[in-house]
C-alpha cells in the first residue's frame, strides 16, 4: 500500500510554509494562510483508483445488465445444455440451457444490490448507537458493550444461517438476519472514535461556547469519526455478499431460478469434472468484486487518514 | 492597574477537587483500596478586573484541573465560583458566554472539517452577539483584532501554522464576548520567534478590550512579561501569590524561589545551584501531612512537618502560604547581573 | 574513561582529528532536501549545541549521526567522520558495534524511548551485556551504579521498576544512565529536557554536566531553548531552514550575534534577566522545504536583506576568530544587542 512519502519530520516542516511572495517582508505572522502542504491527491492513489475502477466497472454491469447480458438468463432451453464455451455462448452453458455468461452478469444484479443495501441498516443503527454510547458513556455505554460482546462471541455466519433458517429463505430474511448481526461493529468502532473524539480541545471548545450535544454531534464530530465507519462499510460490503453467495450455496439464499453467483456455484457443483467453468466462474466473480471493494475501502481509507485530514 | 469597587472578574472559595480512581464495582464490593487523587485541595483565587493574572505550576499542581473548573467543564468537589460577584451554577448558553478558554494544542483545537468562517459565524449566530445580517462583518472585525486577514474565512485550520491556529483560536474565544479569557498554555507548543507575536497579541487586547486574562503557564520568563501578578501552585493549593515584579525580586515562598532558580539564564556562566530541591515532583496520590512541600525544602524544620500552612497576607497583595515566609525574605537571589556581558 | 573496566577492547581513535566531524551534510526525501551543507566539528570532552526552531533540521541532523533516520529520509551527501572514520561508509556491523560503547542517544521523550514490558534496570543492562560483554550478574550490578549515578534515589529496588511507574523526570534519568552505561565518548542528546518540569529540568541538566565533566563524554546538545543552551553548552551552532547560519562560543554568539536569524531569535525570545525589554518578533514565516529558492534562505524575513541575498547563497564564513556566520551583510550587525 503506497503511503505518502515524507515521513512525520518533514510534515512539521512543511507545515510552517512560507508566505505567498517570498520578496514582501510580510508583517509579523500576518493573516494570510499558507499554501496547504501537497498531500497527494485522489488520483494518485494507485489502491484508490484500481479499487474504483474494478469495483465501478462491476457496478455498471450490473446497472446496465439488461442492455449487456446476450441470453434471458433464467429462460431454459433444454437442448442447449451444458454446453462448452462458444462463440454463441461465451461461458457455456448450465444444465437448463441458460447462458452462464448472462446470469454471471445478471447474478451481478443480484449480489452487489444485496450486498449494498445489506449494509444500509446495520451502517446505521450501529454507527448511531455505538457514538451515542462512546459520546455519552455512563450506564448506556455499559449496557450498549455488553450486548455488542455477546453478538460478537458468536461466529458471524452461524448467527446469520441459523437465522435465515429460521425465518425462510428470501431476500427479506437476508436483510434481517444480516442487519441483526453485523450492527455490532459498527458500534464498536464508533464508540472507539468517539471516545477520542469528544476528549479533542474543538469539542471542548464547542461545549464552552455553550453549544448543545446534538448539534457537537451532528455538526462537529460526525465530519471527523464518519470515514472510519465508512471504510468498514467497505469491507463490510464484501462479507455480506460473501455470506449472500454462501447462503445461496447452501440453499437457503435467493429462491432459482434468480440468477446468482451462491446458486450458481450450487448448481455448478455437480459438473466440476466436466464444465467446471460452470462453479469456478462466479467463484471468481465473487473474489474480483471483493478485490475491488477491499482496495477502494483500502485507498479510502489511506485517503481520508488522519494524517491527512490535520 | 486594578480599581476595584466592582467584584472581581472571577473569584474562586475554597475549591477541591478529588477523583476516586480505580473503583469499578468489583473493588469497591472486594474493598480494595481506591486510590484519591486530590487534584485541588482548597484553592482560592480572585482575578482583578481587567488584569493578566499568571498561573505557575508544575505537574501534579492542579492548575489543569482548575483550568477546567473554571470554563465549566468539570465541577468541583466543593468550593465555589463566582463571576463578577455571582456564583456560577451549571453551564448554560448565557454563562458559557463570560468564560472563554484558548488551548495549549493550536493543532487540535480547531476542527479540521469547518472552515474558520463556519465556526465564528456559528458562535455568533448562536449567541445573537450581532443581527444575522452582520455576521460576516463582524467575523472580519474579529480577524482583524487578531491580526489575520478577511480571506481567511473560507480556509481551513489546516492550512495555517501553529501561530496563526493560536490566533483564530483566540479570535473564537472572543467572538462571544467574554469577561474572562483562560488561557491554558497557550504559548507552550509555540517556536520562540512565534511565542513572541502571541504575547504581543494578548498584552495588546488586554489594553484593548480590557479583558481579564487568567494565563496558565510553566515558563516564567513568558509569565513575567506579560502578568501583572502571579500565582504559584503547588500540589493543589496556591503557596504564593504577589505581583510581578515583586515574587521575582523577593520571592516569600521556597518553592517559588526553587522555580526561579531553575530558570536557565541567559547571562549566568552555569547552573544556579542555590536552591536546589530534593528528590522528585509531588505526586497527587500522597499529599505529604504538615506543609505540603517540606519534603523537599531546604529550610523545613518540625514545625514545617506538622503544621498546615494556610496563604495569609504577608504584605500588601503579597500572599503566602510558608511558615518562613520572613526568614526568606532575608536570603538574596544570586547576583545574575554581575557576569552580564556588554549588550 | 574512568568508570568502566573490561576486557573489551575499545575503538581506537585518531588523536589529532577532532571526535566528530561532520562535513557538509545533506538529508533529504526524495523530492526535496531538508538538511544542506552542514558542516561542525566537536572535541573529545566538548560540549557542543545545537540551536534552531521547529523544521530547522535540527533534529534531523542528530538523527543523522546516530543512524537513526526516519523512514524515506536519507543521507544525500557528506561525511560523518568519528574519531577519523566515516560512519556513512563503514559497514553496518561495525556502525552498530559504535552505538552505545562509542556514540549514545538520549531522547525526548523518556516514555516512548523505554521499553514498557522490561524492567528498568534490565534495560539498562542490555548495553553492557551486548557490547563489553559482561555476565547478567555483572551487568545488574553496573545499571545499579548507573542508576546511582545519574541520582536515582533507592536505585537497588528502583531498578525492578517498569517505565510507567515512574515520573517523568526519573524516566530520563533512567535514559540517561542507559545511554552512559557503556561509557560513550560521545552523548548525543535530542531536546532531552523540553518535556520536563523546569525544576526538573535543572536537575537533568545538571547530571549532564557532572556526567560529562566526570567522564570526558563530549555533548551534542539539540534544543531550542536558548537559554538552556546557554548554560550547558560551550559552542553552538544556529540553525535555520536545515543550514548552519552561525557558529561560535555561546557566550559571544548570543552577545553580539552575527547573523539576523539569531539576532532575531534573540530578540524575540523572553529574557528572564531583563523582563522590560520590548519583544521584538520576527516577521514572516519559516520557510516551507519545497519552496527553498536560490538565495539565503532568511532573506524573506531579514531587515538587512539586499538583492545579492535573494540570488546567491551565503557560504559559513570566517567573520571572526572562532565565529562563523553565513551573511553577506554580517559586517552590518558588528554591533552588539
Amino acid at each position: 500500500m503506497t503511503t505518502t512519502p515524507a515521513p512525520p519530520a518533514v510534515d512539521a516542516v512543511q507545515a510552517e510554509a512560507s508566505a505567498q511572495n517570498p520578496a514582501e517582508v510580510t508583517p509579523a505572522d500576518a493573516g494570510r494562510p499558507v499554501r496547504s502542504r501537497t498531500l497527494k491527491p485522489w488520483y494518485r492513489n494507485g489502491t484508490l483508483v484500481v479499487g474504483l475502477v474494478i469495483t465501478g466497472l462491476l457496478v455498471l454491469t450490473a446497472v446496465f445488465a439488461p442492455l449487456l447480458a446476450p441470453y434471458d438468463p433464467v429462460k431454459q432451453n433444454l437442448q442447449d445444455a451444458l454446453q462448452d464455451p462458444s462463440s454463441a455462448h461465451w461461458l457455456g452453458t448450465d444444465k437448463y440451457g441458460r447462458d452462464v455468461l448472462s446470469r454471471l452478469i445478471w447474478g451481478a444484479r443480484v449480489d452487489l444490490r444485496i450486498g449494498f443495501l445489506a449494509v444500509l441498516i446495520p451502517f446505521v443503527v450501529g454507527t448511531v448507537v455505538g457514538a451515542l454510547a462512546g459520546y455519552f458513556g455512563g450506564w448506556f455505554d455499559t449496557v450498549v458493550m455488553r450486548v455488542v460482546d455477546v453478538f460478537f462471541a458468536f461466529p458471524f455466519y452461524v448467527l446469520v444461517i441459523v437465522l435465515v433458517f429460521v425465518l425462510g429463505a428470501g431476500e427479506s430474511s437476508i436483510y434481517l438476519a444480516i442487519a441483526a448481526v453485523s450492527w455490532v461493529a459498527y458500534a464498536k468502532i464508533m464508540r472507539g472514535e468517539l471516545l477520542v473524539a469528544k476528549k479533542q480541545d474543538y469539542v471542548v471548545a464547542a461545549r464552552l461556547g455553550g453549544m448543545s450535544h446534538g448539534r457537537i454531534l451532528l455538526k462537529h464530530i460526525a465530519p471527523n469519526v464518519m470515514s472510519q465507519a465508512l471504510i468498514y462499510a467497505m469491507s463490510d460490503i464484501v462479507m455480506d455478499i460473501m455470506a449472500i453467495v454462501t447462503l445461496g450455496y447452501l440453499g437457503l439464499g435467493i429462491a432459482p431460478p434468480t440468477a446468482e453467483w451462491g446458486s450458481m456455484i450450487l448448481d455448478g457443483q455437480e459438473f466440476i469434472t466436466t464444465q467446471w467453468l460452470q462453479a469456478t466462474i462466479p467463484g471468481l466473480a465473487v473474489v474480483v468484486t471483493s478485490l475491488g471493494l477491499s482496495l477502494l475501502g483500502d485507498g479510502l481509507s489511506d485517503h481520508l487518514s488522519p494524517e491527512r485530514r490535520k | 492597574m486594578t480599581t476595584t469597587e466592582k467584584a472581581p472578574a472571577l473569584q474562586v472559595e475554597g475549591l477541591t477537587k478529588s477523583y476516586s480512581l480505580g473503583t469499578s464495582w468489583l473493588s469497591k464490593v472486594l474493598r480494595r483500596g481506591s486510590s484519591t487523587l486530590t487534584a485541588l485541595d482548597g484553592v482560592d483565587l480572585e482575578l482583578r478586573r481587567g488584569e493578566v493574572l499568571a498561573l505557575v505550576g508544575e505537574s501534579g499542581s492542579g492548575k489543569s484541573t482548575l483550568a477546567k473548573i473554571l470554563v465549566g467543564s468539570t465541577g468541583p468537589t466543593s468550593g465555589t465560583v463566582q463571576h463578577d460577584g455571582v456564583v456560577a451554577g451549571k453551564r448554560d448558553r448565557e454563562s458559557s458566554r463570560r468564560v472563554q478558554m484558548v488551548f495549549q494544542d493550536p493543532y487540535s483545537s480547531l476542527n479540521p472539517r469547518l472552515t474558520v468562517g463556519a465556526v465564528l459565524a456559528e458562535l455568533l449566530r448562536l449567541h445573537d452577539v450581532v443581527p444575522r445580517s452582520e455576521v460576516r462583518a463582524e467575523s472580519i472585525r474579529l480577524l482583524g483584532l487578531v491580526g489575520m486577514e478577511a480571506d481567511v474565512l473560507d480556509a481551513y485550520p489546516s492550512q495555517f501554522s501553529g501561530g496563526q491556529r493560536q490566533r483564530l483560536a483566540i479570535a473564537r474565544a472572543l467572538a462571544v464576548r467574554p469577561d474572562v479569557l483562560i488561557a491554558d498554555e497557550p504559548v507552550s507548543a509555540l517556536d520562540v520567534s512565534v511565542q513572541a507575536t502571541i504575547l504581543e497579541l494578548f498584552a495588546r487586547l488586554r489594553a484593548e478590550l480590557g479583558l481579564s486574562v487568567l494565563f496558565i503557564a510553566h515558563n516564567l520568563a513568558v509569565v513575567q512579561h506579560l502578568a501583572d501578578r502571579v500565582a504559584v501552585m503547588y500540589l493543589g493549593r496556591i503557596v504564593e501569590v504577589a505581583p510581578t515584579a515583586e515574587l521575582f525580586s523577593s520571592p516569600r515562598h521556597p518553592y517559588t524561589r526553587a522555580l526561579i532558580d531553575s530558570i536557565p539564564r541567559m547571562t549566568a556562566g552555569s547552573v544556579n545551584d542555590e536552591f536546589e530541591l530534593d528528590g522528585e515532583p509531588p505526586s497527587p496520590y500522597d499529599v505529604p501531612s504538615g506543609c505540603r512541600f517540606h519534603p523537599r525544602c531546604p529550610l523545613a524544620d518540625d514545625g514545617c512537618r506538622s503544621t498546615d500552612p494556610a496563604l495569609l497576607t504577608i504584605g500588601p497583595a503579597r500572599l503566602s502560604a510558608c511558615l518562613k515566609a520572613d526568614e526568606l525574605a532575608t536570603i538574596p537571589l544570586p547576583d545574575t547581573t554581575a557576569t552580564e556581558l556588554p549588550r | 574513561m574512568t568508570v568502566i573496566e573490561t576486557d573489551q577492547q575499545r575503538v581506537t581513535l585518531d588523536p589529532s582529528v577532532p571526535l566528530l566531524s561532520v562535513q557538509d551534510l545533506s538529508i533529504g526525501t526524495r523530492s526535496a532536501a531538508i538538511v544542506e551543507g552542514v558542516s561542525f566539528d566537536v572535541a573529545a570532552g566538548e560540549r557542543s549545541g545545537i540551536v534552531g526552531e521547529s523544521g530547522s533540521g535540527k533534529s534531523l541532523t542528530l538523527r543523522a549521526i546516530a543512524g537513526l533516520l526516519p523512514r524515506g529520509v536519507a543521507v544525500q551527501g557528506g561525511r560523518i567522520e568519528y574519531g577519523g572514520s566515516d560512519l556513512l561508509t563503514m559497514s553496518a556491523r561495525r556502525r552498530r558495534a559504535l552505538m552505545g560503547p562509542e556514540i549514545a542517544m538520549v531522547f525526548q521523550e523518556p516514555m516512548t524511548a523505554l521499553n514498557p514490558v522490561m524492567r528498568v534496570g534490565d534495560q539498562i543492562a542490555e548495553g553492557p551485556r551486548r557490547h563489553l560483554g559482561l555476565g547478567k550478574k555483572e551487568a545488574a550490578d553496573l545499571a545499579v551504579q548507573m542508576m546511582a549515578r545519574t541520582g536515582i534515589p533507592d536505585p537497588a529496588r528502583r531498578a525492578r521498576a517498569y517505565p510507567h511507574e515512574l515520573s517523568g523526570g526519573l524516566r530520563q534519568r533512567i535514559m540517561i544512565a542507559m545511554a552512559v552505561s557503556c561509557g560513550p565518548r560521545l552523548l548525543l542528546c535530542d531536546e532531552p529536557t523540553t518535556a520536563l518540569d523546569v525544576t526538573v529540568q535543572l536537575q537533568v541538566l545538571k547530571l549532564l554536566e557532572k556526567l560529562c565533566t566526570d567522564t570526558g563524554t563530549a555533548l551534542v546538545f539539540v534544543t531550542h531553548d536558548l537559554a538552556v543552551v546557554n548554560q550547558t553548552c560551550s559552542d553552538v551552532d544556529v540553525m535555520y531552514a536545515g543550514h548552519i547560519v552561525e557558529a561560535g562560543p555561546v557566550a559571544e554568539v548570543f552577545a553580539a550575534p552575527r547573523h539576523p536569524y539569531t539576532r532575531g531569535l534573540l530578540e524575540s525570545a523572553p529574557d528572564f534577566d531583563r523582563p522590560d525589554r520590548e519583544l521584538v518578533p520576527i516577521p514572516g514565516f519559516p520557510p516551507n522545504v519545497a519552496d527553498r529558492g536560490p538565495g539565503c534562505p532568511f532573506a524573506p524575513r531579514c531587515g538587512y536583506v539586499t538583492d545579492h541575498c535573494r540570488t546567491a547563497m551565503p557560504p559559513l564564513a570566517t567573520v571572526a576568530p572562532g565565529r562563523l556566520a553565513a551573511c553577506f551583510e554580517t559586517d552590518r550587525l558588528g554591533d552588539v544587542l
